[in-house]
């Protein structure tokens, strides 16, 4: 029984794409869990597969148990806790003393033109050295102690980290600057009052960068003359054919460096609330 | 003596092919508690004026008195409050206030009790511990006219205050300034290109050419205060509006030409 009436076809409804799917549609916290873990499972399903099914030889590739396996002997005879407390010390040093240059004088540099000429050209000189290439000259300065993986790292670290800063700092609002001006207060009470805390939360973004990058200055600081770390133990167990060890320290990395940026965003976010954008 | 007196002001940005003048011979006296609104097409140089007068810039040529003085820099005798958002978004709106009377010597108590009496006159008490990014356009030039007042300075110059606001908010803003300065009587510069605004606030409209700016035309405001919106329909009002927007539309006109 059909109708006489010739029906037009309803144009077909077109379906919103789902908000993950659009540019700034964001994504609902549950489904961005649900994928994040799928993908992660997904690799260590491939890695389980690629193993335990026998298709790559455990030298180049060690299955999830044997890597576990090694990490637990190494966590039980003190290894990877001594190599840990080794590296976190190098890398807070370096870091710490890195930022602490960092900050003052990209501050300098983004706020007055003097600081800008006087300090630009030479780091910007310097930034493209590769920490590599200065490792034979450090330790020709200062040998195999600790102050050399303290350099290096240093090294790595500084002169990005200024340039970073210093653009932070010259993007702050100039009115907030003149304003400083009409209230009385001299160019210098304006830097530490107004232009430190309004370019505080990028400063922090570039740090946190940074430090990202200060691990791998890190390792390839221990990777010659260091008696502990984790470098140096990634380059011991090459030589022993350790391919357990080695990636059982990667993944150790990995999840020392996930940690503390997470803990680093988390504390940005705390610190600096007035800066969130309003949603 | 004037409290504002501006003469011959001159301003140059820029060289050789690139030299922009901005200003030239331009010149207006501001008496005490004189509320003078400055309107003129945009890139007419009235910022730039407002800006020298605030000490922020130097002038190329001519003479920038306040007092019988020469302005050779910002001062705290002068207020000013801009047309982009300027609070301080690490503090909350008190702490905006307070942050101008630092280095004063006022003690916490009373730099607290200064802000929340300029707080309470821009009816924003309940919103002091807001920070700007919890604060709506209005609300936020309101702190910024606080904080600007809250260190008494003599002459307060505002460059555009409402101009990013919507038009209801103006009129709010337009209205909530004019009793606001029945109250203060101090000596304001208003910049604006809104025409309404500035007869509906100021005592003496001047109107300024195109660039190379200088003073056109001064046009009295000899209406009643307080100024309310009803005014806004009376023949008085609406004669010398029309007066001040076929002065400027003469601008305009020659500038497209």
């Amino acid at each position: 029984m059909s109708s006489d009436v010739p029906l037009t076809p309803a144009p077909r409804a077109r379906r919103r794409r789902p908000a993950a799917l659009r540019i700034g549609g964001g994504i609902h916290p549950g489904l961005y869990l649900a994928i994040s873990v799928t993908v992660f499972a997904g690799i260590i399903a491939a890695w389980c597969i690629a193993t335990y099914g026998g298709m790559v030889d455990a030298i180049f590739l060690p299955s999830p148990g044997d890597v576990l396996g090694r990490l637990g002997e190494l966590a039980s005879d003190g290894t990877l806790w001594d190599d840990a407390k080794a590296s976190i010390v190098r890398i807070v040093v370096g870091f710490a003393v890195a930022t602490a240059m960092a900050v003052p004088l990209g501050v300098l540099m983004g706020s007055f033109g003097a600081g800008d000429a006087a300090f630009t050209p030479a780091i910007e000189f310097l930034r493209y050295i590769p920490p590599a290439a200065i490792v034979p000259l450090a330790i020709l300065w200062v040998g195999f102690d600790e102050t050399y993986k303290y350099f290096v790292i240093w090294f790595g670290t500084f002169f990005f980290e200024t340039l970073l800063i210093m653009d932070v700092v010259r993007r702050v609002q100039m009115e907030l600057v003149d304003i400083g001006r009409t209230l009385g207060h001299s160019e210098l009470a304006i830097v530490r009052r107004i232009v430190l805390p309004a370019a505080a939360p990028g400063i922090w973004d570039a740090a946190r960068a940074m430090l990202g990058w200060a691990w791998s200055w890190l390792i390839l600081a221990e990777l010659v003359g260091a008696a502990e770390g984790f470098g140096y133990r990634i380059a011991r167990a090459r030589q022993f054919f350790q391919s357990d060890t080695i990636f059982g320290y990667l993944l150790v990395l990995g999840l020392i460096g996930l940690t503390i940026d997470q803990v680093l965003r988390f504390t940005g976010r705390r610190l600096f609330r007035w800066a969130e954008e309003r949603r | 003596m004037s409290k504002v007196d501006i003469r011959g002001l001159g301003k140059t940005f820029g060289r050789g092919e690139r030299e922009v003048v901005a200003l030239r011979d331009a010149g207006l006296q501001i008496a005490e508690n004189e509320f003078v609104a400055l309107v003129g097409t945009s890139g007419c140089g009235k910022s730039t004026l407002l800006s020298i007068l605030a000490g922020l810039q130097e002038a190329s040529e001519g003479s920038v008195l306040l007092d019988g003085h020469p302005v050779t820099g910002p001062g705290r005798d002068r207020g000013v409050v801009f047309q982009t958002y300027t609070l301080f978004p690490w503090l909350t709106a008190r702490q905006n206030v307070e942050f101008a009377l630092h280095g004063e010597g006022a003690s916490k108590a009373e730099r607290r009790e200064r802000a929340a009496e300029l707080l309470a006159q821009m009816r924003l008490g309940e919103f002091a511990d807001a920070y700007p990014r919890e604060l709506s356009g209005g609300m936020k030039q309101r702190v910024a006219i606080a904080r600007a007042l809250v260190y008494r300075p003599q002459v307060l110059l505002m460059d555009e205050p409402f101009g990013a606001l919507d038009a209801l908010t103006r009129r709010m803003m337009q209205q909530l300034l004019a009793e606001v300065w029945e109250a203060h009587r101090l000596t304001v510069l208003f910049v604006t290109h809104d025409v309404e605004e500035a007869v509906y606030v100021a005592d003496r409209v001047l109107v300024m050419t195109n660039r190379p700016g200088r003073i056109k035309e001064e046009i009295p405001v000899p209406l009643p205060r307080p100024r309310t919106p009803e005014m806004l329909t009376d023949p008085a009002f609406v004669e010398i509006r029309g007066r001040v927007l076929e002065s400027i539309i003469a601008e305009a006109r020659a500038a497209e030409r």
